[in-house]
């Protein structure tokens, strides 16, 4: 242990920039400051918990493949765990977003944290709007004649054809589930690290 | 600009701190919900109409698909006329004065609906077919404007058509050799010839639903269904889902737009809206950024419902409320 880190060593850097700001206490701390006893701390968790179930439920639709929820009356009750657990999802993260836009969140240098957060927000509306066109049955038929319109006014119909399943159905259960992943953990961490941002006081300036 | 959060342990220092079980809080949170799906699931379901198929649309509908058949062939449907990024149209390009990034695009996915949905099977199903053979030469061989008079005088004439054990029938008219291709084509789509013919392309696997599904969005068939289960534009559109569902409830500021002034009836619509939605979801990522709009809080105190027993404490305790010095809080551990 007491072996000389050498110097320019990438690894050691990023090893030691890590420990410094997230230590494992950070991570799971067992003590928190009195305040968080508010039920606008839960909205983020249970998002969480969704996203958990949203994510093992698509796994098993996935690997079943896209018409087994069609014809199987299990895979019918995963595909409505799988509806579900995304309409919790929006509405709990819906009402974390709005609990911390009105705890002004982004103060005491949290903007990232903040950005990131709405970014999520606006990457997961891509990723019901993959899944509703990755259906395979009404709902998707339609939804795709519908939105190829706006779609195709901003010239992305060229690369993003709502009329096309397979790349809807590639686009929903890979890459936008990757990117959703992604951003969350990235999202927690900022949270860990830096820990919840303290009560508004008496003329407080809300910058971040 | 930007300013570095200050370390945990400066951050916190002389606030009280509670235990706080964060591994407990989700697992609390994971099977609290999970008991939550399992119910909504098990007694709500979710929602699945059967997908329409272009042989469905034929055997239902059989006037409203020759008519769209023949508009396809003269050219006047919604496909037909559409431009980037099927083919060299115009009639849904959409642009904001010089601004157009429909039509910079370009075309990518060429579709040719006179070609791809009548013509193309046509020719395929005339193999053996002596008399849809020589009805497509004919067409074929004659000139625009013969074919013109023809598609003009049929479309008129289906206004009034009759169905007939599945065949659609006009009144007698000059319409040279439509009626046996058209009948040659619903015969093919109410077998689902047709649905197979436009989707393969030529290649064994396939999973683009383009061809069918401009040729069924330019009927009336789908629209209609559409309008039964509250899906259609002025219906709050994309946001709804058949049954009695929430949809995608989160895209109703975007499906908002539609029903007022200006941008409902706009011939650029969408591009209006989605321009709109684009600057509100910049504003929405850089709120930390726009002085005014990161005040709200203040200005709406909800903040202190958020934290009212923080505040209440704080208005309780004369030295200073809730803070109180570093030393006495040995176990702050969250920093």
């Amino acid at each position: 242990m007491n072996e000389e880190v050498p110097s320019g060593s990438w690894t050691a850097a990023v090893r030691g920039s890590v420990a410094r700001r997230l230590s494992l206490e950070k991570i799971l701390p067992d003590r928190q400051p009195y305040y968080i006893g508010s039920w606008v701390y839960v909205f983020g968790v249970i998002t969480i918990a969704a996203l958990v179930w949203v994510i093992l439920s698509g796994v098993i639709l996935t690997f079943f493949g896209p018409q087994w929820w069609h014809v199987s009356a299990t895979g019918r009750f995963m595909n409505s765990l799988h509806f579900w657990s995304v309409q919790l999802f929006f509405v709990f993260m819906v009402l974390h977003l709005w609990g911390q836009f009105f705890a002004a969140g982004w103060r005491h240098g949290r903007a990232s944290t903040w950005m990131i957060g709405a970014v999520i927000f606006l990457v997961s509306i891509g990723a019901a709007f993959t899944g509703y066109l990755a259906q395979q049955n009404f709902d998707s038929q339609w939804i795709a004649i519908s939105a190829k319109d706006a779609i195709n006014s901003t010239g992305a119909g060229t690369f993003f054809n709502v009329l096309n399943f397979g790349q809807m159905y590639g686009l929903h259960v890979m890459i936008v589930p990757v990117a959703v992943t992604f951003l969350v953990v990235v999202h927690i961490v900022q949270i860990r690290m830096r820990g919840v941002v303290k009560p508004i006081e008496p003329k407080e300036a809300m910058k971040p | 600009m930007r300013r570095a959060a200050p370390d945990q342990a400066t951050y916190y220092a002389g606030i009280r701190t509670v235990p706080y079980d964060l591994l407990k809080e989700v697992t609390y949170a994971l099977v609290g919900s999970l008991v939550l799906l399992i119910v909504l699931a098990a007694f709500l379901s979710s929602p699945d109409v059967s997908p329409e198929t272009i042989q469905s649309w034929a055997q239902k509908q059989p006037i409203d698909f020759v008519t769209t058949a023949t508009a396809e062939l003269a050219g006047t449907t919604p496909s037909a006329q559409y431009g980037a990024p099927y083919n060299a149209g115009s009639a849904s390009v959409q642009s904001l004065g010089f601004f157009s990034p429909q039509a910079w695009a370009g075309v990518h996915q060429p579709v040719d609906p006179a070609q791809d949905f009548v013509l193309q099977p046509l020719k395929a199903d005339a193999t053996g077919n002596d008399q849809l053979a020589a009805a497509l030469s004919t067409y074929n061989s004659a000139d625009a404007k013969q074919q013109g008079a023809w598609l003009d005088a049929y479309a008129k004439a289906l206004k009034d058509a009759k169905t007939d054990a599945g065949q659609v029938t006009v009144s007698a008219g000059d319409y040279g050799p439509l009626p046996v291709m058209m009948s040659a084509l619903l015969k093919s789509a109410r077998a689902g010839g047709l649905d197979g013919y436009l989707l393969s392309n030529g290649r064994f696997y396939q999973t683009d639903y383009t061809r069918p599904l401009l040729f069924m969005g330019d009927g009336s068939y789908l629209s209609g269904l559409a309008s039964d289960q509250h899906l259609v534009g002025n219906q709050w559109g994309v946001m709804n889902e058949t049954g009695s569902y929430p949809g995608q409830a989160w895209l109703w500021l975007y499906t908002f737009w539609y029903q007022i002034p200006p941008y409902a009836g706009a011939a650029n619509a969408d591009l209006l809206v989605v321009l709109t939605m684009a600057v509100l979801s910049l504003g929405l990522v850089f709120v930390p950024l726009i002085p005014g709009l990161r005040n709200v809080p203040r200005w709406v105190p909800i903040y202190r419902l958020i934290w009212r027993s923080y505040y209440a404490e704080e208005a309780s305790t004369p030295s200073g409320g809730p803070i109180t010095p570093a030393t006495s809080t040995p176990s702050t551990s969250a920093s």
